[in-house]
């Protein structure tokens, strides 16, 4: 059996007193969607931080596509790329100008083709040529989508990926990624406190409170679980502490701001 | 970690200057305001010179000393902010997370940043230095080699200065960027730009002497005034730079270590 995509085991962050992150342990096959679930401050972009390289971990271990992730994370950060509504693009560049740095600095073979591409496939062509800084939300969100896809990574990282997007956007967003992660067998995880889209898209949630994993499952199995019509009943059954498996609140806790 | 972990990659050196370049290509203000400085404090202070031409005997053995101070002073001004705003770009462009989420080396950034440093230096001072020649009849350039060796160690010492600042934007963030800017006035007074470090009180001379810029200014003066490229201060100077580079490379490692273990990568910025 090969490894999975992701293992993490007993992963847990602390910000002096406060526990971000506590404990986290779970795996990813290879071609599935995994969801973090939880409201703010539940530990979610704490975790993908930690995921990506840009968080020390207090403890615990990351493998991500076989490699040791805080060993030899140069090893694979070519083969896996990430995007969040926290973090922009160079607003004084294009589209075109973005994504022509970024094939550069991930090696793609033939960039042009590729920002073509991409600049088809997500609808950029009518604005790629101007400042994103000009660019709607909407806008950028599929710019920097694009710019997560230029690699063709093996494992995607998305926060919130249609945070303050309008709902036919939001839309169109997640058919794209059902639609790509059917194309190419990428993994995928994804942060969220969005539960029609956790629903839609993943294959396994994990239920995250206040840097713990209180609940776990493919949302089907969580719905039956719960007793619940949707995961939104599910979410609220956790944040108010109803149900099962909740564990004892913590503090909450995020990344020090610069 | 093996040798490939710690491989400098041309390629994404190149992209992080490619994307600096984008930059100053989409804006001609952003041109026009890094040559304006210098070119500016060049006119001022040929102005200056001129009239002391007439009025002293120090001066008068070399008219440009004043002219070539301001110049050469200009280089590592616009050398340390011009490692260290290519850096607060990416800060206020939220855009670190992006970069590092890459397989960007911090060694690859670091040498990206030292070039942009000496594009911004050229960009700023060669117009004032043409001008010169056309206002002034004096061509810094008709010190020959010499200047060459002055100018490299101006931008050594600027990429030395400007990693110690970088990495207190990354300990400290956007909170520390005014010390961009002024950190390297604070180094003018000592720097012996327009007097022999002889001028200063003699307890603050060891002090001048520990600054790379002061043997480049008083090489410079031999230089002008007695036609005469001293060795020992360019030595000197090297030496110091080297020391220089090593403490700000070193800085910049543990500030950046110190960024990820507190998550200020991802949400640095405005």
């Amino acid at each position: 059996m090969s490894e999975p995509v992701i293992l993490v085991e007993g992963l847990s962050k602390r910000f002096g007193p406060v526990i971000a992150v506590d404990e986290l342990s779970f795996s990813a096959p290879g071609g599935t969607v995994i969801g973090l679930l939880g409201g703010n401050g539940a530990g979610k972009t704490t975790s993908i931080a930690m995921l990506l390289g840009l968080l020390i971990p207090t403890s615990g271990s990351i493998r991500i596509l076989g490699e040791d992730m805080l060993k030899h994370r140069y090893r694979v950060l070519g083969r896996m790329n990430f995007s969040s509504p926290y973090v922009d693009l160079p607003r004084r560049l294009t589209p075109r100008q973005n994504l022509r740095v970024f094939a550069t600095l991930y090696a793609v073979a033939d960039p042009t083709r590729r920002i073509a591409e991409l600049g088809e496939e997500l609808a950029l062509n009518e604005f790629i040529d101007r400042p994103c800084g000009s660019l709607s939300a909407g806008q950028k969100t599929r710019v920097a989508l694009a710019k997560a896809l230029l690699n063709r990574p093996e494992l995607l990282l998305l926060d919130e990926p249609t945070a303050s997007l309008d709902p036919d956007t939001a839309d169109w967003v997640r058919h794209y990624l059902e639609t790509f992660r059917k194309e190419t067998g990428a993994t995928i995880l994804l942060a969220s406190h969005n539960m029609a889209e956790v629903e839609r898209l993943c294959s396994e949630v994990l239920m995250m409170r206040r840097g713990r994993v209180v609940d776990r499952g493919k949302p089907a199995d969580l719905l039956r679980r719960y007793g619940r019509a949707n995961l939104e009943e599910v979410f609220l059954d956790i944040a108010r502490e109803r149900g099962h498996g909740v564990a004892a609140p913590a503090e909450e806790a995020k990344p020090e701001a610069g | 970690m093996t040798l490939q972990d710690f491989a400098l990659s041309p390629r994404r050196i190149g992209a992080i200057l490619l994307r600096h370049l984008y930059v100053l290509r989409s804006s001609w203000p952003r041109l026009v305001e890094m040559a304006y400085w210098p070119t500016m404090q060049m006119i001022i202070w040929g102005f200056v010179s001129q009239f002391l031409y007439t009025q002293t005997s120090y001066v008068a053995q070399a008219f440009g000393v004043l002219m070539a101070g301001v110049m050469l002073w200009d280089v590592l001004f616009r050398g340390q902010l011009g490692f260290s705003l290519s850096f607060l770009e990416e800060m206020w462009a939220h855009n670190l997370a992006n970069l590092y989420v890459s397989p960007l080396r911090p060694a690859e950034h670091i040498i990206a940043l030292m070039a942009m440093s000496v594009v911004r230096t050229l960009i700023g001072v060669l117009p004032a230095a043409v001008l010169a020649i056309l206002l002034y009849k004096f061509s810094i350039f008709d010190m020959g080699l010499p200047l060459l060796a002055f100018y490299v160690n101006l931008v050594m010492m600027a990429w030395g200065i400007g990693m110690l600042s970088t990495s207190l934007l990354m300990r400290y963030g956007l909170g520390a960027e005014n010390l961009v800017w002024f950190i390297i006035f604070l180094l003018a007074p000592i720097s012996a730009i327009y007097y022999p470090v002889t001028v200063l009180p003699a307890w603050l001379q060891p002090i001048a002497w520990c600054l790379p810029s002061t043997h480049v200014f008083e090489g410079m003066r031999e230089v002008l005034f007695h036609q005469h490229f001293n060795l020992t201060l360019f030595w000197g100077a090297v030496g110091l730079n080297v020391i220089y580079i090593l403490v700000g490379l070193g800085v910049y490692l543990i500030a950046f270590r110190s960024a990820r273990e507190r998550g200020a990568l991802l949400q640095m910025g405005e």
